[in-house]
């Protein structure tokens, strides 16, 4: 347990009492289930007691990764290949094997094609061969972002600078970018033309569909004195605001933190690469040093399922320790 | 003695072309990029995601270098575009500009923007 969790107690109208006590850190593999309106977690060791499982007869089950910045090789992680092939390893070993990934972006360090090709090389090895991306900001550092789309876009009809929605099952997903054309003094940013797509691309969807939102920077205000947020994100938020089950998924700041507001769930996942401090007890956000047997059980990645018939979907973190 | 041959001549003639666009930078007066070293009062350190000192002083002709002390890569860029913007720095790699005409520039980082700074170039 820990105070790490940034949440929200206005603005919602949930009763989540008992909600605070089932927030808990990275590592420990958590399962969040929404039954009736209220959030509730369980940790897998948890389950496990209880002879409990995790859900079965799935309909849908993805996996998110994020961060693996290929190429970085300071003391926080010298080896960032070699943690984001255990995340892959770990990957292939699931019993249920995911429909899909989803990179939240940060794919390389320095935007380098080399660090692209290492990432393209090591991902060979995973057996789940969809992965949908979205782009961080250093995959985007000197180009604004061509070699990133020329390599990830391809299964996809993107927009703009990279932006798309597709549909799986009865999930409609959509990939944001929220890390180009920032402005001085700013957050992570949409833009108008952006927004005006998500706007449209929702419009005619009912809403008992399922939204999955996906970005690298959080779409909600985790903590703006380190640029951890997005600055136009009220707006698209907006135009979610109406669907049943909005669950939106970010990188970027590689810790987990999860928020409900609402409808909409924001959750954030551990890099593959390395941790960063939780907002403001350090003097900056940058890469954290923790004793190299701890560093696997801070990097991890996130599970996601969807049952039919359900509107809540499952997320359960799990670290590479 | 040296003959102008075909690929010689090319070689000038891209020399040409590169000093004529110095050449605009300073007639426009606006402060072009630098690889040279700098002087050292005119170093900005990049620490902790901030440009320290935020706010530097130099004289028009004179150099400002930033140098990057963080593990995450930054850049320099003119909020008011007047100034060609770095490369992403990594650690310790460094960005210099030669200050042009007298007057108040601000800059920021486009990968972490919450940082900015200000470069005032005094005659």
């Amino acid at each position: 347990m820990s105070d790490y969790i940034s949440h929200d107690h206005e603005h919602d109208g949930i009763d989540r009492r008992g909600f605070l006590h089932c927030m808990a850190w990275a590592g420990t593999g958590l399962l969040w289930t929404i039954s009736g309106g209220v959030l509730a977690s369980r940790t897998l060791a948890q389950i496990a007691k209880a002879g409990d499982s995790l859900p079965s007869a799935t309909d849908l089950s993805f996996l998110q990764i994020s961060d693996s910045h290929i190429g970085f090789s300071k003391d926080a992680n010298k080896d960032v290949t070699e943690t984001f092939k255990i995340a892959l390893d770990r990957i292939n070993a699931m019993p249920t094997p995911p429909a899909f990934l989803i990179h939240t972006g940060d794919i390389t360090q320095l935007s380098k094609p080399e660090e692209f090709d290492t990432f393209d090389q090591v991902l060979k090895s995973c057996k789940t061969k969809d992965v949908f991306y979205v782009p961080g900001e250093h995959d985007v550092l000197n180009d604004g972002g061509k070699l990133y789309r020329d390599r990830y876009l391809k299964s996809v009809e993107a927009k703009g600078s990279g932006w798309y929605s597709f549909n799986k099952n009865e999930v409609h997903f959509i990939g944001l970018v929220n890390v180009l054309d920032l402005q001085a003094g700013g957050l992570g940013q949409l833009g108008d033309e952006q927004l005006e797509w998500l706007e449209a691309d929702v419009k005619d969807l009912g809403t008992s569909t399922p939204i999955v939102v996906f970005a690298h920077i959080p779409l909600w205000a985790v903590y703006p004195q380190w640029g951890w947020g997005t600055s136009d994100s009220e707006r698209a938020l907006g135009y979610l605001k109406r669907f049943g089950s909005v669950t939106v998924l970010n990188g970027h700041i590689h810790q987990v933190l999860q928020k409900v507001e609402g409808n909409v769930t924001f959750h954030s996942a551990m890099s593959t690469a390395f941790p960063q401090p939780a907002p403001g007890t350090a003097p900056s956000p940058g890469p954290m040093k923790v004793p190299a047997e701890k560093l696997r059980s801070m990097l991890g990645l996130t599970s996601v399922q969807y049952k039919q018939g359900k509107s809540a979907l499952a997320v359960v973190d799990s670290n590479l320790s | 003695m040296t003959t102008l041959t075909a690929k010689n001549k090319t070689a000038v003639l891209l020399c040409g072309i590169a000093f004529l666009n110095l050449s605009l930078f300073a007639i426009a007066g606006e402060m072009k990029s630098d690889d040279s070293t700098s002087s050292k009062q005119n170093r900005i350190e990049i620490k902790d995601f901030a440009f320290n000192p935020q706010t530097v002083t130099v004289k028009s002709g004179g150099k400002v270098t930033w140098i990057n002390r963080d593990e995450e890569p930054h850049t320099i860029v003119s909020v008011e575009k007047q100034f060609k913007k770095s490369t992403a720095l990594d650690t310790d790699q460094e960005f210099t500009i030669t200050a042009g005409a007298p007057g108040t520039y601000s800059y920021f980082c486009s990968v972490h923007p919450k940082m900015t700074g200000t470069i005032v170039v005094e005659k």
